[in-house]
């Protein structure tokens, strides 16, 4: 089995454990691939006989659309698989479903859950490349790579510019991938959302908490919105979606203390009106469907990377 | 059987302020005299120099999982695990299927202990029917039966006004009711404790004021109602709150466990399901407090806390996983490595937290000391033996151990029980 070049692990998991020069590595890649993307056929034969499993315990339609288109780009078979949530509690134990899939002769293995750690146990009991596809509130390392490909494509680097992550924080993967990415980048990264929102001790990962999304705009060259579930409303840990949308939704007036070159991202589904207004989101400054675009680039590069080389 | 004499050990019996070395003597299951030079004619001698002679040590807090889950535990497998691990007596918990919360299931547990057991255990009843934490189970037929405390443990008792019922209706057959302090408002789905770790990995976290605000309630509760014994004490304000209210005369006890003053959070951050346990691990000033708390008396006990479970129930997403860990095995081990070894407490200090203390607790009057007349329940250990913690070699039938692998001081040698020798040169004997 070839090492390929780069990559440490067999396994995407998260941001946390990929140094500097793997995030690079893949950011490289991605671009790559996205001009293979522009081609007329795009299409290159390189992961011709491998075959990789989507296997999702949780809904998702644009991770899993775009693991398949960029599974198809590499011309590898692609399966998908989806779970029921209530098999995660009953049922196949996750490594009886793991063992099942490595036999069948599959040799990646995207992975859903909605529990943090999942794909780890995963990872640690086949010898096919697992990578997360978001786990639980711990990470979803290939949005947070897209995120940071599409910021360093607008402005070239992330070094010493500030991304304002606005939301949900405690319970945000994609908050967490783009914090490790971030930070080993260089960025400045300022969390803000309610304090029933925000996760104890967020502080050591090198963020600055903020409650003040007002204060926090003027400076900013991003701004990352996440999405706000309804959930945390029955949980009691907000009043009303109205009075979050006042306090935290990014609209029309708060841009107009944002610079003029600022880029506004959300990594969907976006609740339109409460967390970004339509004006907005459909704005100048976002970059919201070219993130998607990204997204296929960017696990394009992964697949490449973990699955090239490799024997099947 | 009838006669033994442990000769020449250095004792340790707390409860009589005796560190020396000493001779003892046992006769039909009871201590006959303890002296600097006992004759025992036609006694079968152990030569115990060099080594340490304890009070059969006490855990006050063990799931045997029996009634109800064999594939984990059983009061047979269960007592040899206790054995190897030193312990003479062990106080089971109400949290079986069915639960220990009428005197029918106490009396199973008696009757299966006096024929399965090689170690004494002594059941403790519920507090609610069906450990609900609505109604009060019959306290008075169970203690009738045998039970020598009360506890839901495994979960707390929720309601204020039962809890305070409960205090004030155990009052009056003198024995402790045993609380398991949770706010289960506040621990929520929570999997470990809150703060930077869980942020970092990404799991669910429980407030140490899970515990603490109950530890408060609780402390306020027996303040007018009755008695209280803490279980499982993990975090430091809880330790500040039982000191204080010690100080102002609460008829408060508590215990905490090897584990909270040898791992912190970080032993869980590779998602390791083994060191997930309920309350969950906690932070580095936790550990010194309930270091400190344990030197200056205010945790008056250690208890392990034993809690086995299967493969399926550990080897599963960190979320899904049973909480709990086995200690029966390793306690000793880990209170002299840890807190001896290292002079965090002097060797009297430790042993009293394992010996005398658990029996002032449960007011067992022919346990916990080495007193002429007491039941011959004696430990040996050879405090310089090093020996690796090797799951595959638990008698416990269950793994489920964050330490395996780890290299510890304080080699249990004999284990004796009513003068029976259960445990000799390490291994079970009977």
């Amino acid at each position: 089995m070839n090492k390929v070049k780069g990559l440490k692990s067999k396994d995407l998991l998260g941001l946390k454990d990929l140094s500097v020069e793997e995030i690079k590595l893949i950011l490289e890649t991605a671009r790559s691939m996205k001009e293979i993307m522009a081609r007329p056929i795009p299409k290159v034969p390189t992961l011709i006989g491998k075959h990789i499993v989507t296997l999702f315990y949780e809904p998702s339609t644009r991770t899993r659309t775009s693991f398949n288109t960029a599974a198809k780009i590499l011309s590898a078979n692609i399966t998908n698989v989806q779970m029921s949530t209530s098999s995660v509690v009953k049922g196949e134990s996750l490594i009886d479903t793991i063992k099942n899939l490595e036999v069948m002769g599959l040799d990646c293995i995207v992975i859903r859950h909605s529990m943090g750690g999942a794909p780890h146990l995963a990872a640690k009991n086949c010898k096919a490349a697992v990578i997360n596809a978001g786990d639980g509130f711990n990470e979803h390392p290939t949005q947070g790579l897209l995120d940071i490909f599409t910021m360093i494509e607008k402005k070239k680097t992330v070094k010493g510019k500030k991304v304002v992550i606005v939301g949900d924080i405690a319970h945000s993967r994609v908050a967490r991938s783009n914090i490790w990415g971030l930070k080993k980048l260089g960025a400045e990264v300022v969390v803000v959302g309610p304090p029933t929102l925000m996760p104890k001790g967020i502080e050591e990962m090198g963020v600055r908490v903020s409650y003040k999304l007002d204060e926090e705009i003027g400076d900013a060259d991003f701004i990352n919105m996440l999405r706000v579930q309804r959930e945390r409303m029955e949980k009691g840990l907000l009043p009303s979606i109205e009075e979050y949308s006042e306090l935290y939704g990014l609209n029309s007036d708060r841009m107009k203390k944002a610079k003029k070159d600022v880029v506004v991202m959300h990594p969907g589904p976006i609740n339109r009106g409460v967390e970004i207004t339509s004006e907005v989101a459909d704005g100048p400054f976002n970059v919201i469907l070219e993130q998607v675009t990204n997204g296929v680039a960017v696990r394009t590069a992964i697949l490449f990377l973990l699955l090239s080389g490799k024997e099947s | 059987m009838t006669k033994l004499l442990i000769k020449g050990g250095r004792v340790i019996d707390p409860a009589a302020n005796l560190d020396g070395i000493r001779d003892v003597l046992i006769e039909n299951g009871k201590i006959k005299s303890i002296g600097p030079r006992v004759k025992g004619q036609g006694a079968r001698i152990i030569d115990a120099k060099g080594l340490l002679v304890l009070p059969g040590l006490i855990d006050l807090h063990t799931h045997l999982r029996d009634p109800g889950r064999p594939d984990k535990e059983t009061i047979y497998s269960g007592s040899r695990a206790a054995a190897l691990g030193g312990f003479t007596t062990i106080c089971c918990m109400a949290n079986t299927s069915p639960p220990i919360d009428n005197p029918a299931v106490v009396e199973y547990i008696i009757a299966k202990a006096k024929a399965e057991s090689i170690v004494n255990i002594l059941p403790i009843a519920a507090i609610t029917k069906g450990l609900k934490g609505e109604e009060m189970a019959e306290m008075g037929r169970c203690f009738g039966e045998g039970a020598v405390a009360f506890s839901d443990d495994g979960r707390p008792v929720m309601r204020a006004d039962v809890m305070r019922r409960a205090l004030e209706y155990a009052s009056q057959f003198g024995v402790p009711v045993i609380s398991h302090c949770e706010d289960l408002n506040l621990s929520m789905e929570g999997s470990m404790n809150e703060g930077a770790v869980s942020t970092e990995i990404g799991l669910p976290g429980i407030p140490a004021l899970s515990e603490e605000v109950m530890v408060a309630r609780d402390i306020l509760l027996a303040r007018e109602f009755g008695r209280v014994h803490v279980a499982h004490v993990s975090s430091a304000k809880s330790v500040k709150l039982i000191r204080q209210a010690k100080r102002e005369g609460v008829k408060v006890s508590c215990e905490t466990c090897p584990h909270y003053f040898t791992l912190t959070e970080e032993a869980v951050k590779e998602y390791d399901t083994n060191a997930k346990v309920n309350p969950p691990l906690k932070t580095k000033a936790d550990v010194k407090e309930i270091m400190r708390g344990l030197k200056d008396g205010t945790i008056d006990a250690i208890a392990t806390d034993h809690a086995p479970h299967t493969i399926e129930d550990k080897n599963v997403e960190f979320n899904l996983a049973a909480s709990g860990l086995v200690g029966l095995e390793t306690g000793f081990g880990l209170v002299y490595t840890n807190l001896v070894d290292k002079k965090i407490m002097t060797l009297k200090q430790a042993v009293a937290k394992m010996t005398a203390s658990p029996a002032r607790i449960l007011s067992l009057a022919n346990k916990g000391a080495l007193k002429p007349g007491a039941d011959a329940d004696v430990t040996i250990i050879d405090p310089k033996q090093e020996w690796l913690v090797d799951p595959a070699k638990f008698a416990s039938k269950s793994r489920n151990t964050p330490f395996a692998g780890w290299q510890l001081k304080g080699k249990v040698l004999y284990t004796i029980v009513a003068g029976r020798v259960v445990v000799k040169d390490g291994k079970l004997a009977v």
